[in-house]
């Protein structure tokens, strides 16, 4: 019998480039829970949320999303992948008003304009631009784009919320904004988060699990307190104790 | 006749509204306007096509497009005066001399630029805004409308720029249109008719038409563009 509890799970997933740039034997993500990916650059954390999400295909392995393997036959077009979203490190905003921009998974999934008009209203609240729907994208900074980003993906209430360095570049008020509404969506949703980061503050703050991996592998995973606290492997204590050079 | 005196008698004619003038600049717009039109239907959707897929994938289509995009109009011409003349494939469909087939010549101008600057367009930007779109749930025909939708600026650009190279023509249209008055005849092949029979004032008049034309569409696509700001 699958686990109901497990909403994505990962087995003997493989990604080669050039050279196998991934490879995990196996990984389960809980339903409502926050995950940090950690690890230094070039450790395949990207890739593993490209490869979730369906914007690569894997090599070889297989991905399960609520029991059903999405990997299959690189189909893309499948019903999973509008159950989940990835906000990328530097989010790509439409040419149009910051209120359009929101809209524009509600508008993909077919809600009514009433619906959207109320989402779009109480996410603009909840990233503290209530003023700027009518704004255009274009004009917003860095800060202001990212959470409008984050709130054009939570607006459909993914099940699966993959985040690849949300905060990188920011403001310190950013990134608390952006972390403080990570930790509510956990609080008053079922929604599962995995957060990719370079940030080991960050994982440790907002995370309840932590998975560190190295040149594509998974060195090891855990309740973040553990992983920060008591982590088994030389490298993971390298990398938490800020001597792993990245 | 001094330039002075041929563009004031040029601006004359204009404001007239000289029939002969007027109906000249109609058929060149229907048949460009036309031309461009089909080749936009065909050209967006290829240069989004080759945009969005890997550069290494689509060399040889660049390079093929990039060729067509400088082809001289008189080869056009040339072409399909062979094909539509009476000993060619074509010839039974009777359409040499007539306003299809300077459609169709245009059209073979036109395609490759549009195609070759959208292609350029979705480049700097497609492939982000289709991950984008996808990663918010968008099927496949609301992420291509997305992805056209993004790149508007650039491929206006590109349809502005098709229409300004077959508007701006005379080889081909010259060649399978044969400039028959009333019939086939647009603004450059009347130049250069005009301009050969030493009536200066309808040459110059016409010219300024075409640069007039060539103004407005450019302002507009200019407004549109944002004062060109917005390019990609």
């Amino acid at each position: 019998m699958p686990d109901k509890d497990i909403i994505l799970e990962v087995k003997n997933l493989s990604k080669v480039f050039d050279k196998e740039v991934l490879n995990i034997k196996k990984l389960s993500f809980r339903r409502g829970k926050v995950y940090g990916i950690i690890g230094p650059s070039g450790s395949g954390k990207s890739t593993f949320l490209r490869l979730v999400n369906l914007l690569e295909l894997p090599t070889k392995g297989k991905i399960y999303f609520k029991g059903e393997d999405i990997s299959m036959n690189g189909r893309t077009d499948i019903p999973a992948r509008r159950e989940m979203t990835l906000v990328f490190q530097k989010p790509l905003l439409f040419r149009t008003s910051v209120e359009e921009n929101i809209a524009y998974g509600l508008k993909a999934r077919r809600f009514t304009k009433e619906e959207i008009k109320a989402r779009v209203e109480t996410l603009l609240e909840k990233v503290g631009l209530r003023d700027f729907a009518g704004r255009h994208a274009g004009t917003l900074s860095g800060g202001e784009a990212q959470r409008v980003a984050l709130a054009r993906a939570v607006a459909f209430e993914p099940a699966l919320l993959l985040m690849d360095e949300p905060t990188a570049n920011l403001d310190p008020s950013n990134v608390e904004l952006i972390e403080r509404l990570i930790m509510d969506l956990n609080r008053n949703t079922d929604m599962t988060i995995v957060m990719v980061t370079h940030n080991i503050f960050q994982a440790r703050r907002v995370a309840q699990d932590v998975i560190f991996l190295h040149e594509g592998r998974i060195v090891e995973m855990g309740a973040t307190e553990k992983m920060f606290t008591s982590p088994q492997d030389p490298r993971t204590r390298a990398f938490v104790d800020g001597r792993m050079i990245f | 006749m001094s330039l002075l005196k041929g563009i004031a008698e040029a601006f004359s004619l204009i404001l007239t509204l000289d029939p002969y003038l007027t109906q000249i600049v109609l058929l060149s717009l229907q048949v460009s306007g036309l031309a461009v039109f089909f080749a936009a239907l065909a050209g967006v959707p290829l240069g989004t096509y080759l945009g969005l897929k890997p550069q290494e994938r689509t060399r040889f289509a660049g390079k093929l497009l990039y060729t067509l995009m400088g082809m001289p109009p008189v080869v056009a011409g040339l072409l399909f005066y062979l094909l539509f003349s009476r000993m060619g494939p074509f010839g039974v469909l009777g359409l040499l001399y007539t306003p299809t087939a300077m459609i169709l010549a245009q059209f073979v101008l036109a395609v490759p630029i549009i195609a070759a600057l959208t292609m350029i367009g979705i480049r700097s930007r497609g492939k982000d805004v289709q991950e984008t779109a996808r990663t918010l749930g968008a099927g496949r025909l609301l992420t291509a409308w997305t992805v056209v939708r993004e790149s508007r600026f650039a491929i206006s650009g590109a349809i502005v720029t098709g229409l300004g190279r077959v508007i701006a023509e005379v080889g081909a249209v010259m060649i399978v249109g044969g400039n028959i008055e009333g019939h086939t005849r647009v603004m450059t092949t009347a130049i250069v008719l005009e301009t050969g029979k030493g009536n200066f004032e309808l040459a110059v008049g016409l010219g300024l038409v075409l640069l007039i034309i060539s103004f407005v569409i450019n302002s507009l696509l200019y407004s549109f563009q944002g004062g060109g700001k917005e390019i990609a």
